[in-house]
């Protein structure tokens, strides 16, 4: 409790003395977003760990070898991410469901195992040195970064892309049949999942002096916990994602007494949620409960969460 | 050569095993259980402790064993699947809810420290151990240039065994016609008078019960037995096992099994060690890209 006492009393403190937190939480958001693309378009892709690789190994690489500017090295990843998203996007669109989640998987193994780990150029096992690396100053690019990107959700899941994807969600044959453009609307969301992945990853290399090629950094557990910050959220807003990943970040620090066993209270955590609000946390009839009679709100008509 | 092969059958036999339990899971429910790695785990846990710490004979402890992954897979279904199957969550739920049972199990076993909580049912923590010299009978034979140990030969007919019987319960027995209606559909099922939620229960008590098995196999052949066997050897694996035999299939999830035993170990002897992990994961992305449907198509796509 000491953690929320001190976020409400003591806010510079807090600031100071939760820096990494605070940007981890905001790297962590920006791809419970890019997953939320995704999810949004009805399909339940894993891929985020592979393109934050490819983005986070671009960025540094480029870092070591050329000592160009950061703002280039990120771009560069971006569009090595955006390009690797089109090549794995054409052939794995055509699957569904939890056919599509396995595919995925496949590309983020088979690029950690068999790639990232046998190249001399990324290290191989050992992973790679930053040098640059400034994890306390990168929070404030994080944050910047996120609010921009939280705009680009809003603006998007607003117009005619994010319409395209929630009718492609509710009812692939549906949307079909009315003239949209699946195949195409589903790549661009997975194309522009990868990118943001990809800026996410670059952002988080340079958060750290090691790029870690181990199954917890770019590997099927990061996939799973990325999946678990957007369902946990709840994915029919692009709020949800971020909120997912704010509570399943912070939940170490918040169950700080039962830290040995802090597994143990996540995994209670995410059962608990998922029971009782399959929907998320943001979700349908998310403020039900607390919201009072009079409190306006539109009667609309929201889809179920994908898959 | 011979040795590799022999080695690609018996952990492919494990494979199979664990992948079975997978299959069937998702045959009937149309589920992913990603909980059954961490029942994989338990399997090989429980059995271990008994023997060490707790002083049981072997046979009792993988008894025992057995025993605690189908009670798991019980609590699989009355916490996890049950409660959602009620509020008629999609299925991407019920991931996240074994996601959540999968990270209590390996998260307890894991803090079993001599004098912790979890203490009388791991006391090793994160460390990897194996049964000691003389748990169990290990006669070793040379035939050949190939090296036969009892333990790592044995899992071949008991998988292979286990796999018939349940092929045989699921195809000629009232109960395994009550799986396959269930798992065709199940609200017909029910209007036939079958009882889905008892069906759904055994589906998970079996499943779990045969990955416990896979789980003691492995840490008996392998001398492996640590909090994140499940995890590291077959947690993505299964998956790959699964896809190539076609999803929700059990023969094609047996066959798959052996195959991607197969394929690791014939990566291993021509690309060497480092690429074994890349290639099944690679074999995995191109048969859904190439073949959704699985290997063998539409003969073997019959639910389970």
């Amino acid at each position: 409790m000491d953690f929320f006492i001190q976020l409400f009393t003591d806010p510079v403190t807090f600031w100071n003395s939760h820096t990494l937190l605070i940007a981890q939480i905001g790297i962590n958001s920006i791809i419970a977003s890019s997953m939320f693309i995704v999810l949004y378009s009805g399909q339940l892709s894993l891929a985020a760990p592979g393109f934050m690789a490819i983005g986070a190994y671009t960025s540094v690489l480029m870092d070591i070898d050329w000592h160009t500017p950061l703002a280039l090295n990120i771009a560069a990843g971006v569009v090595l991410a955006g390009l690797a998203g089109v090549l794995v996007g054409l052939p794995v669109l055509r699957l569904r469901g939890v056919f599509l989640a396995i595919a995925t998987i496949g590309f983020v193994e088979a690029l950690r195992l068999g790639v990232i780990l046998n190249l001399p150029i990324t290290g191989e096992g050992l992973g790679l040195k930053n040098p640059t690396a400034d994890p306390l100053g990168g929070v404030n690019m994080v944050l910047a970064s996120l609010l921009v990107v939280l705009f680009l959700m809003w603006r998007l899941t607003k117009g005619r892309l994010g319409a395209a994807w929630a009718a492609i969600r509710q009812d692939e044959l549906a949307a079909l049949s009315q003239g949209i453009n699946v195949s195409r609307y589903k790549m661009i969301a997975f194309v522009l999942s990868a990118v943001l992945a990809g800026f996410a990853g670059g952002l988080e290399a340079h958060l750290n002096f090691f790029v870690d090629p181990g199954d917890q950094q770019y590997g099927v557990t990061r996939a799973v916990q990325i999946l678990t910050f957007a369902v946990l959220g709840g994915s029919g807003h692009f709020v949800g994602p971020v909120v997912g990943a704010m509570v399943v970040t912070t939940l170490p620090w918040i169950f700080q007494q039962a830290h040995d066993y802090i597994n143990v209270v996540t995994g209670a955590f995410l059962i608990a949620v998922i029971v009782f609000r399959p929907q998320g946390i943001v979700g349908r009839g998310g403020l039900a409960i607390i919201r009072p009679a009079w409190w306006p709100h539109r009667n609309r008509v929201r889809a179920p969460s994908p898959g | 050569m011979d040795q590799q092969i022999l080695n690609a059958i018996f952990i492919g036999s494990i494979y199979a095993l664990f992948a079975v339990g997978y299959t069937l899971v998702f045959g009937v429910l149309d589920i992913l259980n990603l909980a059954h790695s961490a029942v994989f785990m338990l399997g090989a846990a429980v059995t271990y402790s008994l023997v060490v710490n707790h002083g049981q004979p072997f046979w009792i402890a993988c008894i025992l064993g057995v025993a605690a992954s189908a009670l798991m897979g019980l609590v699989i279904e009355h916490v996890c699947l049950r409660p959602l199957r009620r509020r008629r969550a999609p299925p991407i739920a019920a991931l996240i809810s074994t996601i959540g049972l999968a990270l209590i199990i390996v998260a307890a076993i894991e803090q079993g420290q001599p004098g912790s909580f979890f203490a009388w049912l791991w006391v090793d923590g994160a460390n990897s151990v194996a049964f000691p010299a003389g748990t169990f009978p290990n006669p070793i034979w040379h035939v050949g240039d190939m090296t036969l140990e009892a333990s790592k030969v044995a899992i071949i007919p008991i998988s292979i065994a286990l796999m018939l019987v349940l092929g045989y319960v699921i195809r000629y027995t009232q109960v395994g016609r009550g799986l396959r209606a269930v798992a065709e559909n199940p609200r017909a099922a029910q209007l036939m008078g079958i009882d889905v939620d008892r069906m759904i229960s055994l589906t998970l008590v079996i499943s779990s019960a045969l990955g416990g098995l896979a789980g003691i196999l492995f840490g008996v052949a392998l001398g492996d037995i640590s909090p994140y066997i499940g995890r590291d050897n077959v947690e993505v694996r299964g998956l790959a096992v699964i896809v190539l035999g076609g999803m929700g299939s059990i023969p094609g999830a047996v066959i798959g099994g052996y195959l991607l035993g197969m394929i690791e170990v014939f990566a291993l002897v021509v690309l060497g060690s480092n690429a074994r992990g890349g290639v099944a994961f690679a074999a995995l992305f191109l048969m859904l890209v190439l073949r959704p449907q699985g290997l063998f198509g539409a003969q073997l796509r019959e639910r389970i």
